[in-house]
């Protein structure tokens, strides 16, 4: 599904990723951890497209992606969420989710001007679908809510409502626990678990180690840019190496 | 069957033109009400710009002048029939903002501002400047508008044209923002990455939209050449520019009925101020600053707001 080569990303004289390899297989969770810093969401922001690699190569479907732009990605069937919510405030809640099915719509300016036959209808239809999908990440009570009007919580989930109105292959989640407490964190987790579930390929990047042992498949570390571990939950846990990062290298 | 709270608005628009004439008792009246339709219409389209896409253009009035230039040159100078020249200075500024949007709209805040403002004073001084083609700063006259065969004359006959002109736009405006295009365009102002990792292409679709209202303010341009039947340089001027944004500003931002509400009360109260007779400016000014103090969403969000937290 995703496969990264050799891949580095330098701004100035800082090396924020360095040589990264690694694989994400189909119908998986994978997760990539570090501590502060380590490069995880320029990582995220590589693979999707919003930064050019320096170099090395990120392959999406067996096919070039490297430095191509994210809404191309989009096109692809790749889709994101943000650490720093990326949500329309100017926009309705519900509106928010319909900008994530936007290339399965009618864009035309023209068309939308006139209001053609056939648009008001698939409009009518990605509302819809929109409103299930608000039900489907649990956020469905603010149907007619305006997203201001909502709490960073339910904010999180809209992100994700968004990016699977695009209807992704791939699905990268920066940081979906961030910020929420126990009971929001069990309910995110169940719900990456839903999407996966869905047939979704997901990577996340996670601080919450509780979730990320639950849910991966995959673990990918990162610390100072470098690929420290790669492997199951279980040897990761107990990888002496990731244990030093975490704790100080005299643990 | 529940109607739209925006087709409401639409067809209370509709019936309050309707009405309107017969509050117009005279001449006076119905040239204030014109050039009220006339603004509020430039004002619909710069919004989708401004207030939906968050893309700022202090050089629109450089589009008007090109709309309205055209149609004078072109008619009077070239004997060209009035539609075709309509035609030909909306192609020719779709062409120029196609051009130049590319380039200008990569820019935001404040650059974008600035680099606007410099394409509407080079498009102000070519004006200025022409003097065989425009007439330069004393101006130059223009033939009445006419289409197949018929013109256009008298202050009634205008002010049927410019409002189903404006009747037109608004409702293509409420269309669009209601479409998919339209929420990408606001998905740009909302959260731009997002909207280009949902798929938009953001770029195009700022191009598009400038291209868009650029267009509406030619054929803005052409319609008040025509229908004034004289025009000078400062049609295309930074002040007119300026002025078209504080109706979109001052109406409010992203809102299609705001701008119209605007474009009206930024059309009136020059001539209710007259009695300040050399002072009128400064009050002018106080008033907006006033507004923009009191009601900083602009007029009719502001209002809006306050009427949802009654009712709620």
């Amino acid at each position: 599904m995703l496969e990264v080569r050799n891949l580095s990303k330098t701004f100035g004289g800082v090396k924020a990723v360095q040589d990264v390899s690694f694989t994400v297989r189909a119908g998986t969770i994978h997760a990539v951890i570090g501590p502060n810093g380590a490069g995880k969401t320029t990582l995220f922001n590589l693979i999707t497209g919003i930064y050019t690699p320096t170099s090395g190569e990120i392959l999406f479907d067996d096919a070039s992606a490297g430095g191509e732009s994210p809404d191309r990605l989009a096109r692809r069937g790749m889709s994101r969420t943000f650490q720093n919510l990326q949500v329309c405030m100017n926009m309705s809640a519900i509106e928010n989710v319909m900008v994530g099915a936007h290339l399965r719509l009618g864009t035309s300016l023209l068309a939308g001007l006139f209001r053609l036959p056939g648009l008001a209808k698939a409009d009518a239809e990605c509302r819809d679908e929109a409103a299930r999908l608000m039900e489907f990440v649990g956020v469905g009570r603010y149907r007619d809510a305006h997203a201001s009007q909502m709490s960073y919580g339910a904010l999180k989930r809209l992100e994700i409502a968004r990016a699977l109105a695009a209807k992704p292959k791939l699905l990268l989640l920066d940081e979906p626990a961030a910020g929420l407490n126990h009971t929001e964190t069990a309910e995110i987790e169940a719900l990456i678990r839903k999407v996966a579930d869905s047939g979704v390929t997901v990577v996340l990047v996670e601080h919450d180690m509780k979730l990320v042992m639950n849910l991966s498949d995959h673990i990918l570390v990162l610390d100072y840019g470098r690929k420290l571990a790669e492997g199951s939950a279980a040897e990761i846990r107990e990888n002496p190496d990731v244990i030093a990062a975490y704790l100080g290298a005299s643990a | 069957m529940t109607m739209k709270p925006t087709t409401r608005g639409f067809l209370f628009l509709a019936f309050v033109l309707a009405v309107l004439p017969l509050a117009l008792t005279n001449g006076y009246y119905y040239d204030l009400a014109i050039r009220m339709a006339i603004n509020a219409t430039i004002a619909v389209g710069l919004n989708l710009l401004i207030g939906y896409t968050g893309q700022i253009s202090l050089g629109h009035a450089g589009f008007f002048g090109i709309g309205a230039y055209a149609s004078a040159i072109l008619t009077s100078r070239y004997g060209l029939p009035s539609g075709l020249a309509l035609i030909i200075g909306a192609v020719a500024t779709a062409g120029l903002a196609f051009a130049v949007a590319r380039p200008i709209l990569k820019l935001k805040g404040h650059y974008l501002a600035m680099a606007t403002l410099g394409l509407g004073i080079i498009l102000s001084m070519v004006v200025v400047n022409e003097t065989d083609l425009t007439g330069g700063p004393d101006g130059m006259p223009v033939d009445a508008f006419s289409l197949f065969g018929m013109q256009i004359v008298g202050e009634q006959a205008w002010y049927v044209v410019v409002v189903l002109i404006l009747l037109l736009v608004t409702r293509a405006a409420l269309n669009l923002i209601d479409a998919p295009a339209g929420r990408a365009l606001q998905a740009i102002h909302g959260a731009e990455i997002a909207a280009r990792v949902a798929g938009v292409d953001t770029t195009s679709f700022k191009v598009r939209v400038f291209v868009l209202s650029a267009v509406v303010a030619s054929v803005m341009g052409s319609v008040t050449a025509h229908y004034v039947g004289f025009l000078t340089p400062g049609v295309a001027g930074f002040f007119h520019s300026i002025e078209l944004v504080t109706m979109v500003v001052l109406g409010g931002m992203a809102s299609v009925f705001g701008s119209i509400l605007g474009a009206v009360v930024l059309t009136l109260l020059p001539q209710l101020l007259s009695a300040f007779e050399g002072w009128e400016t400064v009050v002018f000014g106080l008033i907006l600053m006033l507004t923009m103090i009191f009601l900083p969403r602009g007029i009719l969000p502001t209002l809006r707001l306050k009427f949802a937290g009654r009712a709620a």
